[in-house]
């Protein structure tokens, strides 16, 4: 038989080449031979590989001591700077490093060079459906017969209760998810309340804008009147209510029929939740007039009234209505004219509602 | 002088001369850089300035922005853009612009300071606009936690959370801040350059720029409380890092482990 470490030819085990149609023929080439490892037949090898594993149980217990040390001697009270958090880190995540790789390495080592290493083969047998089949069904008829459910029958019903039962609690978890939203996705803070419209104001403090504060190449992030005051669901109303504000050259917006008046001199007002999947899109060029959605590229011409012009996002943004109240205050004339951010079951629906 | 000259053998003679010698450059340098500053921070402009930045304008800036500064097809018009516009612009090296392209690269500044502040007399000569701002608005003493929250709602979308740096579209880009003095980040937000939006005062207050400035220099002073930060610019680093050098650690164990001992 050829030897594949000296190159010499290889005269059994031929391979057939295609065209012939021979049946190859295999020898069972049998087992290797077992070769015993340098532990097995040197006592120095195996007193140093005592010692290794000996080491790598030892750094586990160092690396134990290293975060146990480190948990309680360092003082995280008051007085103690980042860098003290720093360090702390640093010497817990090694020290739990070592405890585990230690304890790991060693076993891993151990069983490796010192547990006995027979080498055992189990032949595969013949499967015999019939009588596997019924040697299973035997399997069964035990159980069974040495359960005793047959004969318990209180144990069989409780059980049976028990298991009937055991899925309400998640029952009751997801029915925590509903009720279904209706229409509260469809519509946001900016509807006028009590014939008051409502003022744009500056993100985070709430302070009102003013149409002269919108210098050309603005951008104002937006909050409606009164989200601030909001003691619940602030966040979820902000998620919906968002706007960024810009003023570019009155000249290069070309509003669409009806939306002649949704801008004011030059301002506009978008929605800043993105109609793919509801990122904020805030990325404003002031020179190319793109807004960008950071998660996805989606951009949005503002030109053409926040047209997508790259990207996964099916529909531009939502337009929310401006103008200028007496006091020379920016106000949404109304809430946006269609639901905002990205699609969902009922959103055909409730469009088709706003334009009715 | 008899003892200097016994002792000048001395073992500790060289090392102290070094001190010394070092002491004293550091010194000058100290020096020639507060005056430095103190020049530049000066917004007062004589006629004088105005005139000479006229004459630098002409010759350096007109072929694009057009005599006068009245713009041409190649350059926008500078009426109006203020002081602080020419002072970012002309200071951080982005103009003269090095060709045409998405976006003008920072660069070593082509003009020295008082070039620049020629210059920036002249576009301020011009019509009003952003100044460059007073000294105690750049001093990195205000509020950082309110200039956190003002950067998170007005910047951090382009410049990213730790002010990173991040990616426009058609290869523009929102600039790192680390190294940015103070002075630029303050007229940056002013005047918004490029295709930046600019922040006025009716929208981020001057006392809010104090803040959002002294955030960034808090955070820059900071570093990462984490360790390596892989450039702070998210999943994507750390992803590559993860798949590389934690998969290849696993690789390396499954070997390990299936390998026979010798």
């Amino acid at each position: 038989m050829g030897n594949h470490s000296d190159g010499s030819p290889s005269h059994s085990g031929t391979v057939a080449t295609a065209g012939q149609n021979e049946v190859e023929k295999f020898q069972d080439p049998g087992l290797p031979p077992h070769r015993l490892r340098l532990a097995d037949t040197d006592p120095k090898a195996a007193k140093r590989a005592e010692r290794q594993v000996a080491i790598l149980f030892g750094s586990s217990i160092v690396g134990t001591l290293i975060f146990l040390v480190a948990y309680f001697a360092i003082d995280l009270g008051p007085g103690s700077t980042i860098a003290t958090i720093r360090l702390q880190n640093a010497l817990l995540g090694i020290g739990t490093a070592f405890a585990m790789l230690g304890i790991g390495t060693g076993i891993v080592h151990w069983a490796k060079a010192l547990m006995p290493d027979h080498e055992v083969s189990e032949e595969r047998h013949p499967i015999r459906t019939e009588e596997d089949r019924q040697a299973a069904v035997r399997i069964v008829d035990d159980i069974v017969e040495e359960t005793g459910i047959k004969r318990r029958p209180l144990i069989r019903n409780t059980l049976l209760g028990a298991v009937a039962l055991a899925p309400l609690p998640a029952l009751a978890v997801f029915g925590d998810l509903g009720p279904r939203p209706d229409d509260k996705l469809a519509h946001t803070m900016w509807a006028p309340q009590e014939g008051k419209l409502k003022r744009l104001t500056r993100d985070p403090d709430g302070t009102p804008i003013k149409a002269s504060d919108v210098t050309i190449g603005s951008a104002f992030h937006v909050i409606p009147e009164g989200l601030n005051e909001l003691h619940e669901g602030k966040l979820n109303e902000k998620a919906k209510a968002v706007v960024l504000l810009m003023r570019l050259n009155p000249e290069s917006l070309k509003p669409s029929a009806g939306r002649e008046d949704w801008s004011y001199n030059g301002i506009v007002a978008y929605s800043k939740i993105c109609t793919h999947v509801g990122c904020p899109v805030a990325l404003y060029e002031q020179q190319t007039h793109h807004l960008l959605c950071p998660c996805h590229q989606s951009t949005f011409d503002l030109t053409q009234e926040c047209k997508v012009i790259f990207g996964p996002a099916s529909r531009p943004l939502p337009q929310l209505p401006i103008a200028v109240d007496a006091e020379g205050y920016l106000v949404a004339t109304s809430d946006f004219k269609e639901p905002v951010g990205p699609s969902y079951w009922e959103r055909d629906e409730h469009e088709r509602k706003f334009n009715s | 002088m008899k003892a200097l000259s016994q002792k000048r053998r001395h073992p500790l003679a060289a090392i102290a001369l070094l001190l010394m010698g070092l002491l004293l450059t550091g010194g000058l340098y100290a020096v020639a850089t507060t005056v430095n500053e103190a020049k530049a921070s000066t917004t007062s402009f004589s006629a004088n300035d105005a005139e000479e930045g006229g004459k630098l304008f002409a010759a350096n800036c007109a072929t694009c922005h057009g005599m006068g500064a009245s713009g041409t097809q190649d350059g926008p018009s500078l009426v109006g853009v203020g002081a602080a516009a020419v002072d970012f612009q002309v200071g951080t090296g982005r103009m003269p612009m090095q060709m045409n392209g998405p976006q003008a690269y920072k660069k070593p500044a082509q003009f020295n300071d008082e070039q620049t502040h020629q210059l920036s007399a002249y576009v301020a000569s011009l019509g009003p606009g952003p100044s460059i701002p007073e000294e105690h608005l750049l001093d990195a003493q205000g509020n950082a936690a309110e200039g956190g929250e003002l950067f998170r709602v007005n910047c951090a979308m382009c410049h990213n959370a730790a002010a990173a740096g991040g990616a426009l579209t058609r290869g523009k880009f929102a600039p790192a801040l680390a190294d940015v003095s103070e002075k630029h980040i303050y007229e940056a937000m002013a005047t918004g350059p490029q295709n930046m939006p600019v922040f006025n005062d009716a929208n981020v207050s001057p006392e809010g720029k104090r803040d959002i400035i002294t955030f960034l220099k808090q955070i820059e002073a900071n570093g990462s409380p984490g360790g390596a930060d892989l450039g702070a610019i998210g999943p994507v680093s750390e992803g590559l890092f993860v798949w590389i050098a934690g998969l290849g650690v696993i690789i390396a164990f499954t070997i390990w482990l299936t390998s026979r001992t010798s």
